[in-house]
């Protein structure tokens, strides 16, 4: 005797016809739990990732070299916080709190891009990080702004139309260096020597090695695969690091005529799960920086609540 | 150079000065703020400040005339050659002393640019043109800030009448005229501050009293910043300030 | 302790060649007037909007995609609503 089907969900065939159809799925439409939770996970840590990232930026906030450079890391470190900001609303459209999704942050629960567990050691780092980590943002931003979930596609197009000023400040900081003096070429270097592989690490494991990955691609959540996001980014940067004389720290990088694309080294597997995991550089910085500035601004939270109770209680009396 | 022309100068950077140090503060609050929303806003003031103090300097060195730019009054000069009120170069404390600060300070620019959109520059004219819109929007914030910290828990409250308390002697200088600055009022190029004091006492009572909050004595002044004599802030915020273009002096960035 | 949550406002923004104003995100904020200066320090950096509303979100009164059967499909069976409805002689259908 054969096994019984469970009964067909007629919701579950429209939740997936809409996804067949590239329709999005909006806040008040049914949608699987499992869905629910996926989609959830991952804008509140892009959201969390935004937020975190304003910090290895904002350490040079204070020491950036010229006027123009220190309003123009300001304004696209204020995007970043925005954009942290459009995320953490269209996860709340789930029906979570941002209080709910940041104590996971700090309750170690939730993650963020580790990227920002390395440290901004030079002012060098800066114009890397707008070049390269969000040249690599931008890559899996583009793709996502095709994301079933409505929310989150509408987060993701408006981020995107602010994205390319980042990259562009970045090359322009680094292209000043490189095209600089010689000790401003050598940090410029330096700096692409430690930004490479953790950007190639942006883009996450193997596809054959990523636990989430085949769900998402298949809710259309995700829209094409790790590594086909990682060749495209080597792609686009390998003739900007040329450009710019600057040279990229993989002896295995070389041009594939068949293919059309760079073949290039593997990634040390190791230092990603080292990070991942909570042991980069930076892993406990980040997280208590987050959790010391909550903790800093309760008292200030606290006195805006009392105060409109005060003026509510008024206006009754 | 002649004297009105070195008075408008000096006007210009010590302007600029006041500008720059409280934006380069506000700056620092950028991935600290007590939440997401306010993080941005004090961002945006920020950047109001350092604009300004931009164009200011642009303006001083085009009068200057020897080739300086924004950057070399910026970063090349040390802690007694800048020009600043004090109450600027202050550590921003907590939120409560950044706020009531603040709120000194845009109650007294309200009125300052205001006038000095009058001026008979038509530069200064046009910077003050821009900066009173800034400044309206950001006394708006600021007092309602005070509002909320004054009258809202006591921790808060606490919180704000210390740092006015701590604050208000700082208020003084603002309304001095400095040696070089009559000249120019004289001439309707600048604005005379002691004529700001009466409307910037006013705002200041009328805020702090709907925050329930207690005028602070004015029996303490403490100044010197248009001599460049400084507090022992300034030079570490000219420390981080400055420190590539002196680690590395004459690069381009 | 106790934690108190800002309110949600959704922010709603007519842009200068626009003529609706359309859902761009939320915010939370502590009252109608914070949620709305807090809407251009968020929403209008790049001066893209001529009017700001704010509402909360606790306000609004959603359909349920579970009504739209009955709350819809009985508005689609009434075609002679749409212009398009109405065939008239070539010479006089530029109404």
């Amino acid at each position: 005797m054969t096994e019984k089907e469970p009964l067909a969900d007629p919701r579950l065939a429209a939740f997936e016809e809409k996804i067949a159809n590239d329709q999005r799925i909006e806040p008040k439409d049914w949608m699987p739990d499992a869905f629910r939770k996926t989609v959830l996970r991952q804008m509140s840590q892009h959201a969390h990732s935004e937020v975190i990232g304003m910090q290895p930026e904002g350490n040079w906030i204070t020491r950036a070299p010229t006027l123009y450079r220190k309003i123009v890391l300001l304004a696209k470190i204020q995007d970043e916080g925005g954009h942290g900001l459009y995320l953490y609303s269209a996860a709340e459209t789930l029906g979570t709190s941002r209080e709910e999704m940041v104590q996971a942050l700090h309750d170690g629960k939730a993650k963020y891009a580790s990227i920002f567990n390395y440290p901004s050691l030079t002012w060098a780092d800066i114009g890397m990080i707008g070049w390269l980590v969000d040249g690599a943002a931008i890559v899996n931003q583009v793709s996502l702004q095709r994301t079933s979930y409505g929310p989150y596609s509408r987060a993701m197009i408006r981020i995107c139309k602010e994205e390319s000023f980042h990259q562009r400040q970045g090359y322009e900081a680094t292209m000043a260096l490189a095209q600089g003096s010689a000790e401003q070429k050598a940090m410029a270097q330096d700096s692409l020597n430690r930004w490479w592989w953790p950007s190639m690490m942006m883009f996450g494991p193997h596809d054959s090695e990523s636990a989430h990955s085949g769900q998402s691609m298949k809710w259309k959540l995700k829209r094409e695969s790790n590594d086909v996001l990682r060749q495209r980014f080597v792609d686009q940067t390998v003739p900007q690091a040329e450009f710019i004389g600057l040279k990229i720290p993989d002896p295995d990088l070389k041009w594939n005529e068949e293919r059309g694309s760079y073949d290039f080294g593997e990634i040390d597997w190791d230092e990603f799960m080292q990070v991942i995991s909570g042991n980069g550089p930076c892993n406990r910085q980040r997280l208590q920086h987050s959790i010391r500035a909550q903790e800093d601004g309760q008292w200030v939270r606290d006195a805006m609540h009392a105060y409109e109770m005060k003026r509510q209680a008024r206006e009754v009396a | 150079m002649d004297s009105q022309k070195e008075a408008l100068l000096n006007y210009c950077i010590a302007l600029g000065d006041d500008s720059l140090t409280l934006g380069h503060r506000l700056s620092e609050w950028c991935r600290n703020g007590p939440f997401l929303e306010e993080d941005l806003a004090l961002t945006n003031v920020s950047l109001d400040f350092i604009g300004r103090a931009r164009m200011l300097y642009s303006y001083a060195a085009e009068i200057e005339g020897r080739g300086r730019g924004e950057d070399d009054i910026a970063y090349l000069r040390d802690c007694r050659e800048y020009r600043n009120y004090l109450i600027n170069e202050l550590p921003n404390g907590d939120f409560a002393f950044t706020m009531a600060r603040q709120l000194m300070i845009d109650a007294f620019d309200v009125g300052f640019y205001e006038e000095l959109k009058q001026s008979a520059d038509e530069m200064l004219a046009a910077i003050a043109a821009k900066a009173i819109k800034e400044s309206r929007y950001h006394l708006r914030r600021s007092e309602d800030w005070i509002k909320r910290l004054g009258d809202g828990t006591d921790e808060s409250h606490e919180r704000t009448q210390n740092a006015f308390d701590q604050l208000w002697g700082y208020a003084a200088e603002m309304f001095e005229m400095a040696t070089d600055e009559q000249q120019l009022v004289d001439a309707g190029v600048a604005v005379d501050r002691s004529a700001l004091k009466s409307d910037w006492t006013s705002t200041m009572h009328s805020v702090l009293k709907q925050a329930t909050l207690d005028i602070p004595a004015e029996d303490w002044a403490i100044g010197g910043g248009r001599e460049g004599n400084h507090t022992e802030h300034l030079g570490y915020l000219l420390t981080e300030l400055q420190y590539l273009q002196r680690t590395y002096p004459g690069q381009l960035w | 302790m106790n934690q108190h949550s800002l309110p949600l406002f959704e922010v709603f923004i007519r842009s200068k060649r626009g003529l609706d104003h359309r859902h761009v995100g939320s915010l939370h904020a502590e009252d109608p007037a914070q949620a709305l200066d807090y809407a251009r320090d968020v929403y209008l950096r790049r001066s893209e909007g001529v009017s700001v509303w704010v509402v909360r979100s606790s306000d609004i009164t959603a359909s349920q995609e579970s009504d739209m059967a009955s709350f819809c499909d009985p508005m689609d069976d009434k075609p002679y609503r749409h212009a398009t409805h109405f065939k008239l002689p070539k010479e006089v259908d530029n109404m």
